[in-house]
């Protein structure tokens, strides 16, 4: 057994502490917004926050995120009202195919958390995610409206 | 979906036939005979097979086919919105499903989502349908109030009788529309006309993309369903020997443990953790074959050799190359190489299947419906009216989930052998990555030939490699030829060269290995645009003339060609000085219908061993532009995927099977590395087909850097990716 905290709820799984976090969220919690693309932390479609940093879910065995404050996507708007990324993200139509896109999400929330203005340097340095549609151009554009204005 | 007649034998044989003959087939509305109206999933009347309207004024848009992130789905419903005239904002979609589709004799047509067609080869018959079904409406009120329909008018979803000034909505009169006999002769707009379509409409999907809500073919569940996870044999053409189900059937989760076909074996468990470590501990025993002998080197002299031999297949000549090459005052040559690819959308392949004996259901991420609902039939074993395929929206296709449908007859199969559970299959990126339907590997060697006064007298460009057709759809093959080699490079047509060149001969030698090839975003004209355009520049060298002024000689009958090439010639500052230290390059095709331009501005650092794009300029002219803001997006995603394949990508073979795993060892390009891209859309119109864009850009992002590159740096790449070079991307 092992007790997740998940956007803020508690949740006691079956699952083997070895598990990644991962399959964890996924299969034993039911979230599925954080998405399985790589499975070796290439790609970062797995992006979620553990203690507010972003880490790469497929990763991190469950054991080592016990007692640790996880959030998801799917907890990323607080009070019902969206992230201004994600509402960047809906007023730039930056998602293509999407699946990818909570991993980005993810990851640049967390770098807006602690750089509220990124240049172009910072998101460069900081955003390693694979996007096979290629949205990386409105991903900037949108994260630069979203944090200059 | 019982107010639906039965699906037929002949229905479904007809739909087959189609499907394995690579057609689309051209269609009607048929008139319908009868007055009950058909209803929709929720029982609500259709107007016809395109348009569903609620009470509320919502209108369901029924499209076949499939989004992946294109924004298909949005061009489509902005098409049948400007003729039905309908309130954008009460605007939704739905897929119909393969088996209604076959039921009701294709009224939907064609399904398959690949080949940029989307748009381009359904647009008539989509805004027929929004017309049709406006002529309903407004018929049904003018009947209401016993006045001529021609009285009345729509707009946004409100019928006005003009005369007195009375309304009503479309949600109030859909019923009784819906009872009318479909009018003939109804017609389309002027594109002069249209308000919606070539308006930049945001996309109707977006929303459940960034809070994580929207459900892919990978996240589905189902009550009570297992998860499976499957090996193929590692070599194509190999078999499944043995395998030791007992040494993981004690592990935790783990149900059952089953051959998939003659070449695979699947673990199914409660999750997919679990289903994964056990079939990894799985001991298996392969036998490989005769192709465990097959190496890339291997496969790279056979192709070799096809560069000069006697015999090949020849997709466009004119004049006579040879002797015009015989009798050159100077002659240029060069061979190209382009590897094999892996399409790696980001969602791993998936589908998910319950069976019983009176019933296979199936869902999955699919780029053709149909041929998905093919798969399910034929590995069910199953009439075609106890199968349905149920449609779920892509985690990319880029061509993997299209033509190909082995994921869905594997998870077919497997669940057949737990009858009445719900399975859902899910590879793993290594079993995608090395289970692929691989961009076709290609070598070219080209020969042009100068006249004393360095006029280009004639050009031989022979293609050796491998054919996807003779492979996929060998019943397409023209007389043995695969036309599709030659994309890019047709005499006419929507991949029309755009060069006239005295004295051409464009042949292919083709060589089928038995690695499996397919349809990668863009197909053959990938590597035919950087064959051709690379040695265009090498042309222009030679002849000591600016790339640009070379090209645009051979452009005088090619219009359109020259008219993209011109436009990002002018925008990048061709013939002007570039910064300091930036280069820049430039490429041109027509592909899909559409004819596209780029134009790239570089510097190269670490003596010449990183590249730095900077800044591209792109250029697309369609025809007619649905949706220019979606444009702009597939037209800078394209020069990721085409980027990333130039650099770092190609999966090569070794006893037999690809070597490459996961994107550690096929990587793509990242956010850090992405040049400013400038899209330029310049639809001409016309009465040619419409182009495609979902493919077209990707071939002119490659040869546009290596251009500048070569004017950067004196240097000539003809193999690739640049990795192998020792060149990255800065």
């Amino acid at each position: 057994m092992a007790r997740l905290t998940i956007n803020g709820k508690t949740h006691d799984i079956d699952v083997e502490p070895d598990t990644p976090l991962l399959w964890a969220i996924r299969d034993h919690i039911g979230l599925t917004g954080t998405k399985y693309g790589c499975g070796i932390g290439e790609c970062g479609s797995c992006t979620v926050h553990i203690d507010g940093q972003a880490v790469r879910s497929c990763s991190v065995p469950v054991g080592a995120a016990l007692g640790k404050a996880i959030t998801t996507i799917e907890g990323l708007a607080v009070n019902g009202v969206l992230h201004k990324l994600q509402q960047a993200w809906i007023q730039h139509d930056v998602p293509q195919c999407g699946y990818c896109q909570s991993g980005m999400l993810m990851a640049l929330a967390a770098l807006v958390a602690k750089t509220p203005r990124p240049t172009d340097a910072e998101i460069d340095k900081a955003i390693t995610n694979i996007c096979r549609c290629g949205t990386f151009q409105q991903v900037r554009d949108a994260v630069h409206n979203a944090t200059r204005a | 979906m019982n107010s639906l007649p039965p699906i037929s034998r002949r229905a479904f044989v007809i739909g087959a036939a189609a499907l394995g003959g690579g057609l689309s087939l051209g269609f009607a509305l048929p008139a319908r005979a009868q007055t009950a109206p058909v209803l929709s999933k929720d029982g609500i009347p259709e107007i016809n097979a395109w348009v569903v309207i609620k009470p509320d004024d919502t209108v369901v848009i029924r499209m076949a086919r499939s989004e992946m992130g294109q924004g298909t789905i949005t061009g489509l419903a902005q098409l049948v919105v400007e003729e039905l005239h309908c309130d954008w904002a009460k605007v939704t979609t739905e897929y119909p499903t393969p088996g209604q589709s076959v039921a009701r004799k294709r009224i939907w047509g064609d399904f398959s989502t690949g080949g940029s067609r989307g748009i381009r080869a359904s647009h008539e018959y989509v805004r027929m349908g929004g017309a049709t079904a406006r002529t309903m409406l407004i018929q049904a009120a003018a009947n209401g109030w016993g006045v001529p329909a021609s009285e009345c008018v729509a707009a946004k979803s409100v019928i006005t009788h003009k005369p007195s000034g009375r309304t009503t909505s479309y949600g109030k009169v859909a019923l009784d529309a819906a009872k009318l006999p479909v009018p003939e002769g109804v017609k389309l707009k002027d594109p002069k006309e249209w308000t919606i379509i070539g308006k930049p409409m945001k996309r109707l999907d977006t929303a459940d993309k960034v809070n994580g809500k929207k459900i892919y073919g990978a996240d589905l569940k189902l009550p009570g369903m297992l998860t499976a996870t499957i090996k193929d044999c590692p070599v194509t053409g190999g078999k499944l020997k043995s395998f030791d189900a007992a040494k993981v059937m004690g592990l935790k989760g783990v149900k059952k443990v089953v051959p998939v076909g003659e070449t695979a074996v699947a673990v199914l468990a409660d999750t997919f953790w679990r289903a994964k470590t056990a079939l990894d501990a799985l001991p298996i025993v392969w036998d490989e074959g005769e192709n465990a002998k097959v190496s890339s080197a291997a496969i790279a002299d056979w192709l070799k050799a096809g560069l000069d031999a006697p015999e090949a297949f020849v997709g466009n000549a004119n004049g006579d190359a040879k002797a015009a090459l015989a009798g050159a005052a100077k002659k240029v040559e060069a061979v190209y190489a382009y590897p094999y690819l892996n399409h790696a959308p980001m969602e791993p392949m998936n589908a998910t299947a319950l069976y019983t004996p009176d019933k296979c259901e199936v869902w999955v991420p699919t780029q053709n419906g149909e041929a998905s609902f093919a798969a399910a039939v034929a590995a069910s074993g199953l009439p075609a009216d106890k199968v349905e395929v149920y449609k779920i929206d892509l985690g990319g296709g880029f061509g993997r989930r299209g033509g190909f449908q082995d994921y869905v007859s594997q998870a077919v199969l497997i669940a057949k052998q737990m009858p009445g559970t719900p399975v859902k299959l899910l590879w793993t990126r290594e079993e995608d990555m090395q289970h692929g339907r691989y961009h076709p590997i290609m070598q070219c060697k080209l020969v042009g030939a100068f006249d004393a006064q360095n006029n280009l007298t004639g050009l031989h460009m022979r293609l050796s490699g491998q054919s996807i057709l003779a492979s996929v759809f060998p019943q397409n093959l023209d007389k043995g030829k695969d036309n599709l080699t030659f994309q890019g490079l047709w005499p006419a047509g929507d991949f029309a060269i755009g060069y006239t060149i005295p004295n051409l001969l464009i042949d292919h030698s083709m060589r089928n290995p038995h690695i499996l090839p397919g349809f990668w975003r863009g197909v053959n004209i990938n590597q035919n645009c950087i064959f051709l355009e690379c040695f265009l520049d090498e042309l222009a060298q030679a002849a000591g003339q600016d790339p640009l002024d070379f090209r645009r000689k051979l452009m005088g009958n090619h219009p359109k060609h020259r008219a993209v090439l011109d436009a990002v010639a002018e925008r990048i500052g061709w013939g002007k000085p570039a910064a300091k230290g930036v280069h820049r390059g430039l490429a041109q095709m027509k592909a899909f219908g559409s004819y596209v331009a780029a134009a790239a501005e570089i510097s190269v650092e670490d003596g010449g061993k990183a590249i730095r794009v900077h800044r591209i300029v792109a250029a697309t002219d369609p025809l007619y532009a649905v949706n220019p803001a979606q444009i702009e997006r597939q037209v800078s995603g394209s020069f990721v995927y085409g980027l990333s394949a130039l650099f770092y990508q190609e999966c090569t073979v070794k006893d037999g099977r690809i070597e490459q795993a996961n994107f550690d060892s096929f990587n793509s390009m990242r956010i850090a590395q992405m040049p400013k891209v400038e899209s330029i859309v310049m639809p001409s119109g016309g009465t040619e087909p419409w182009g495609g864009v979902g493919e077209p850009t990707i071939c002119v992002a490659a040869p546009a850097v290596l251009n500048a590159y070569f004017a950067a740096t004196g240097r000539r790449i003809r193999t690739f990716p640049l990795k192998n070079h020792g060149i990255a991307m800065a």
